[in-house]
C-alpha cells in the first residue's frame, strides 16, 4: 500500500526539517520526503507514482503538523496479570489516540517481566492485538525483588529494550552497580525509578506543610534526590547507561544537569503532571492526583521546565498508569498511584510550546527523536527514508474538553477530566494502518 | 444554623460557625445538668457510629450525645462488620446509609475518609477523627472548656505539648484556637514537630521550660507508645525527662493556668498524677463538655437537613 501525505507542515528534528512538504510511504516504510525549500527548480514536488497496481491513499495534511510518531518510554500496559486495569489492546488504542506509535511497557506485570517467556508473551500478544509498536522493558531483578539480576542477554534477544524495576527501586547499591555494569554487555539502558524507600516510608504525597495540614504522610524530595545521586555515582563508577524516570524535583534536575556537565552517561525523563500540577491538587483528597513520585511544588515545576528547556531533561514520557475505577475510589492512603496519561500527554506538553519554553521542534525531540536515540531504535523517531512509517498528524488549533469517560484506555483515572485543551492528533499512522479522527 | 451538611474539620469552619457551635453547646450543657437529661429534639433520627479504629471515649460520647437528643444509635465497628470480608469503604458506608442513617459518625485511620464519604452520601458525615488530619469535635470541646474556664479565648496563650505531627487533636486545636484569636506554642522534640509547622502560624519550642513560661493553658497530648523505637524518641524515660509535665515545669505557666488532656493519659510519661488529679486539671470537665458539644453539632447539622 502507498500513502501520500500532502502539504503538511513537516517537523523532523533528526533531519533538521521544519517546512511544508509531502511524504510518500510505501509498504509501511518511508519512501521519500520532499519539502518546499529543498525543491529542485527543474522538478516539481509531485512524486512520480509509476506503480499503478498499488493502491494509493492520499492524506491532505494542509494546515496540520506532520511529525515522526510519538514514542512513550514509560507506560504500564498491565498485561499479563492486571487485565482489569488495561490490556495491550486497550493501552495501544489509547496510545494511537494520543499520537503515540511506540510505547515501552514496564515490567511490573503479573507475573513480572523478569524472564524471556514473559517477554515473548508480551511481544506475541502485541503483534496480534497491539495497534502500535510495543517494546517491553524487562525487570532489573527477578520478581523486582532487588536481589538477583534477570537474564538480560536472553531477554534482549526476545525483545526487551531496557531494564527497570520501576515502582520497586533497587535499594541495594551493590545490585544496582552490578546491573549498570552487566547491562553494558548488551548496550541497553537501566531505567531507574529513584526513590529511597526507607526515607519515603509509605508516604503518599509531597512532604511539607501541606502534607501536615492534610494529615497525609509525606515523601520528601530528598527520597528521590538521594537515589538520583546514588545512581549517577554508580553510573560514573561503572560507565553504564542510566535513564532516570519521572523526575519530579528541583534537586534532581540540578543533580542531572551537573552530571551531564561531567560527561556522565545519563538521560532523564519527566511527565506532564510534573510540570503542570502541584501538590495543591490534593487538597480535596482526590485519589486521581495520587502519583509516585508525588506532585511537588511551584519551584519544582519551574526547575523541571528549565531542565526541559536547557536539555537536562531529554524526554517527556507519560508514566501511563491505568487503574480500575473501584481501585481509585478508596481511602487516599490505600488507593494505588498513577494517572492514565496517554490520551492527554500531547496537548499538555503543547502547553510548554504556548508558554515559550519549548519550540515544537524541541517538543518533537523530547517525545520522539530522543526516546528513539536513548533506546537505539534506529528505524524510529525520525522521517528518514527507510524508516518505519510511524507518523502523527496534529491539528494544533483544535480545542477540546477532556472527557475521561470517553478515554479508549480502560483507566479513566485522570486529574485532567473536564480540562480545556488545544492541539490533538487527527491522524496516526502505525503498523501500516491509518487512524483518523 | 450551620450552613453545612457535614462536619469534616475545623479547617472548613468559619469563626462564626465555631462560635455558633460553642454557644449552642452551652445550652445543651444546661440540659445535661437537669434531673432528666434528655430532650426530644432529634426524635426519630438515626445515628451510626462507623468506627474503623478502636475508640471507647469518643464513641461513647457520641452515643450518649445522640441518646440525649432522643436519636437512635447503632455502633458499627470493624471487627464485627463485613469490612473484614473485603467490602470497600464506600459500600460499607452506603449500606449503613441504606439502613436509614441520618448521621454517620466516622473514625478512620486514613486522612480524608470523611471527605470522601461526604461526597458520596446524603447523610450528614461527622468526622470523629481521620488519620493524622483532624478531630474537630475534640477541638470544639477544648475551646468550649477554655472559654468556660477563662471567659474568653482571644489573646490567650495556649501551649500544646507532645506528639504534634501525628496528632489530629493538635491539628484541629491549632486551627480552632488560631481562628478564635489565641496564640499557640507547640512544645516537643523536633522529630514530632517538624520545622514546616511554623508555617501554621504557631511558635515552636523544643525546650519545655521556655515554652511554658506565662502560658494560660497547657494542653498535653497522649504519647503513643508505638512511636518509640521508630526513631521519634529513644525511650519513654527520656521523653518524660525532657518533655513530661511536672509540677516544677507547670509552675512556669501563669498562676491561674489550666491543664488539659484529651485522654487517655499515660501517667508518668507525659503527665504526672499530681497534675492530672490536681486543682489545675480540667481533664474530666473536658469529657462532660464533649457531650454538650457533640449534641450541638448533631443538632445544628440536622437543622440543615430539614
Amino acid at each position: 500500500m502507498k500513502i501520500l501525505i500532502k502539504d503538511g507542515h513537516i517537523i523532523d528534528p533528526s533531519q533538521d526539517i521544519d517546512d511544508i512538504g509531502d511524504i510518500l510511504i510505501v509498504d509501511g516504510k518511508i519512501k521519500e520526503i520532499r519539502v518546499k525549500s529543498r525543491e529542485q527548480k527543474t522538478e516539481s514536488r509531485d512524486f512520480k507514482l509509476r506503480d499503478t497496481n498499488s493502491e494509493l491513499r492520499t492524506i491532505n495534511a494542509e494546515g496540520f503538523l506532520v511529525i515522526p510518531g510519538l514514542i512513550d518510554m514509560h507506560v504500564h500496559l498491565r498485561e499479563p496479570g492486571y487485565e482489569h486495569k488495561e490490556t495491550i489492546k486497550t493501552g495501544t488504542k489509547a496510545a494511537i489516540r494520543g499520537g503515540f506509535t511506540t510505547v515501552c511497557c514496564m515490567s511490573n506485570t503479573y507475573p513480572v517481566n523478569d524472564n524471556a517467556s514473559v517477554t515473548e508473551y508480551i511481544i506475541r500478544k502485541a503483534a496480534l492485538e497491539g495497534l502500535c509498536t510495543v517494546l517491553p522493558i524487562g525487570a532489573i531483578t527477578k520478581g523486582q525483588k532487588g536481589e538477583e539480576l534477570v537474564e538480560m542477554g536472553t531477554m534482549k534477544e526476545q525483545g526487551c529494550i531496557a531494564f527497570s524495576d520501576d515502582g520497586l527501586p533497587v535499594m541495594n547499591s551493590l545490585i544496582m552497580r552490578r546491573a549498570l555494569e552487566y547491562s553494558r554487555a548488551f548496550d541497553l539502558p537501566i531505567i531507574s525509578h529513584c526513590e529511597d524507600l526507607t526515607l519515603s516510608d509509605d508516604g503518599v504525597m509531597n512532604d511539607g506543610l501541606l502534607s501536615m495540614t492534610l494529615g497525609l504522610k509525606g515523601i520528601p524530595a530528598e527520597a528521590e534526590q538521594i537515589m538520583v545521586f546514588r545512581d549517577i555515582l554508580l553510573t560514573e563508577l561503572t560507565h553504564g547507561r542510566l535513564h532516570i524516570c519521572h523526575v519530579s524535583t528541583e534537586g534532581s534536575v540540578n543533580l542531572i544537569r551537573e552530571a551531564k556537565k561531567r560527561g556522565v552517561n545519563v538521560t532523564a525523563e519527566t511527565c506532564p503532571h510534573y510540570f503542570i500540577l502541584t501538590e495543591d491538587a490534593i487538597r480535596d483528597y482526590d485519589t486521581n492526583v495520587k502519583v509516585n513520585p508525588p506532585l511537588r511544588t511551584k519551584k519544582d515545576i519551574d526547575a523541571i521546565k528549565e531542565g526541559l528547556r536547557d536539555g537536562t531533561i531529554d524526554v517527556i514520557a507519560t508514566d501511563h498508569a491505568p487503574h480500575n475505577r473501584d481501585e481509585k475510589l478508596m481511602e487516599f492512603d490505600l488507593a494505588p498511584s498513577g494517572i492514565s496519561g496517554l490520551e492527554t500527554a500531547l496537548p499538555l506538553s503543547l502547553m510548554l510550546v504556548d508558554e515559550g519554553i519549548l519550540s515544537i521542534k524541541k517538543l518533537v525531540e523530547k517525545m520522539s527523536s530522543n526516546p528513539a536515540k536513548i533506546l537505539t531504535l534506529t528505524s524510529k523517531g525520525g522521517l528518514r527514508p527507510g524508516n518505519d512509517a510511524d507518523i502523527t498528524i496534529i491539528d494544533l488549533n483544535k480545542e477540546f474538553r477532556v472527557e475521561a469517560e470517553k478515554f479508549l484506555s480502560k483507566g479513566k483515572n485522570t486529574p485532567f477530566d473536564g480540562w480545556k485543551m488545544k492541539g490533538i492528533p487527527v491522524v496516526t499512522i502505525s503498523k501500516e494502518r491509518i487512524y483518523k479522527w | 444554623m450551620l450552613n453545612k451538611k457535614d462536619l469534616l474539620g475545623i479547617k472548613e469552619l468559619s469563626v462564626e460557625e465555631i462560635n455558633l457551635i460553642l454557644d449552642t453547646a452551652a445550652g445543651f450543657k444546661e440540659v445535661l445538668g437537669r434531673d432528666i437529661k434528655k430532650v426530644p429534639t432529634l426524635r426519630g433520627k438515626t445515628a451510626v457510629n462507623l468506627f474503623f479504629e478502636p475508640s471507647t471515649r469518643t464513641r461513647t460520647s457520641f452515643e450518649l450525645a445522640a441518646k440525649r437528643l432522643s436519636t437512635d444509635v447503632i455502633n458499627f465497628s470493624v471487627p464485627t462488620s463485613s469490612v473484614v470480608k473485603g467490602e470497600s469503604l464506600i459500600d460499607t458506608a452506603l449500606t449503613v446509609q441504606a439502613l436509614g442513617a441520618d448521621f454517620i459518625i466516622i473514625r478512620h485511620s486514613s486522612a480524608g475518609v470523611p471527605h470522601l464519604l461526604a461526597k458520596k452520601l446524603r447523610a450528614s458525615v461527622i468526622n470523629a477523627g481521620d488519620g493524622m488530619n483532624e478531630h474537630p469535635t475534640q477541638a470544639l470541646l477544648d475551646s468550649f472548656t477554655i472559654r468556660e474556664k477563662k471567659g474568653r479565648i482571644e489573646g490567650l496563650c495556649v501551649a500544646i505539648v507532645g506528639d504534634i505531627i501525628h496528632s489530629r487533636v493538635a491539628k484541629s486545636n491549632i486551627y480552632s484556637l488560631t481562628k478564635l484569636g489565641a496564640k499557640i506554642r507547640l512544645i516537643g522534640p523536633p522529630t514530632l514537630i517538624p520545622r514546616e509547622m511554623e508555617g501554621m502560624g504557631v511558635e515552636v519550642f523544643h525546650n519545655i521550660e521556655d515554652g511554658l513560661k506565662q502560658v494560660d493553658v497547657v494542653m498535653m497530648l497522649r504519647i503513643q507508645m508505638e512511636r518509640q523505637g521508630k526513631g521519634f524518641f529513644p525511650s519513654t524515660e527520656e521523653y518524660f525527662k525532657n518533655w513530661g509535665l511536672t509540677p516544677e515545669r507547670l509552675s512556669l505557666a501563669k498562676d491561674d493556668a489550666i491543664v488539659m488532656h484529651p485522654g487517655p493519659m499515660n501517667r508518668g510519661i507525659e503527665i504526672t498524677s499530681e497534675i492530672a488529679d490536681g486543682p489545675k486539671s480540667v481533664i474530666l470537665e473536658q469529657v462532660t463538655n464533649g457531650l454538650a458539644v457533640r449534641m450541638a453539632v448533631m443538632y445544628l447539622l440536622a437543622g440543615v437537613r430539614e
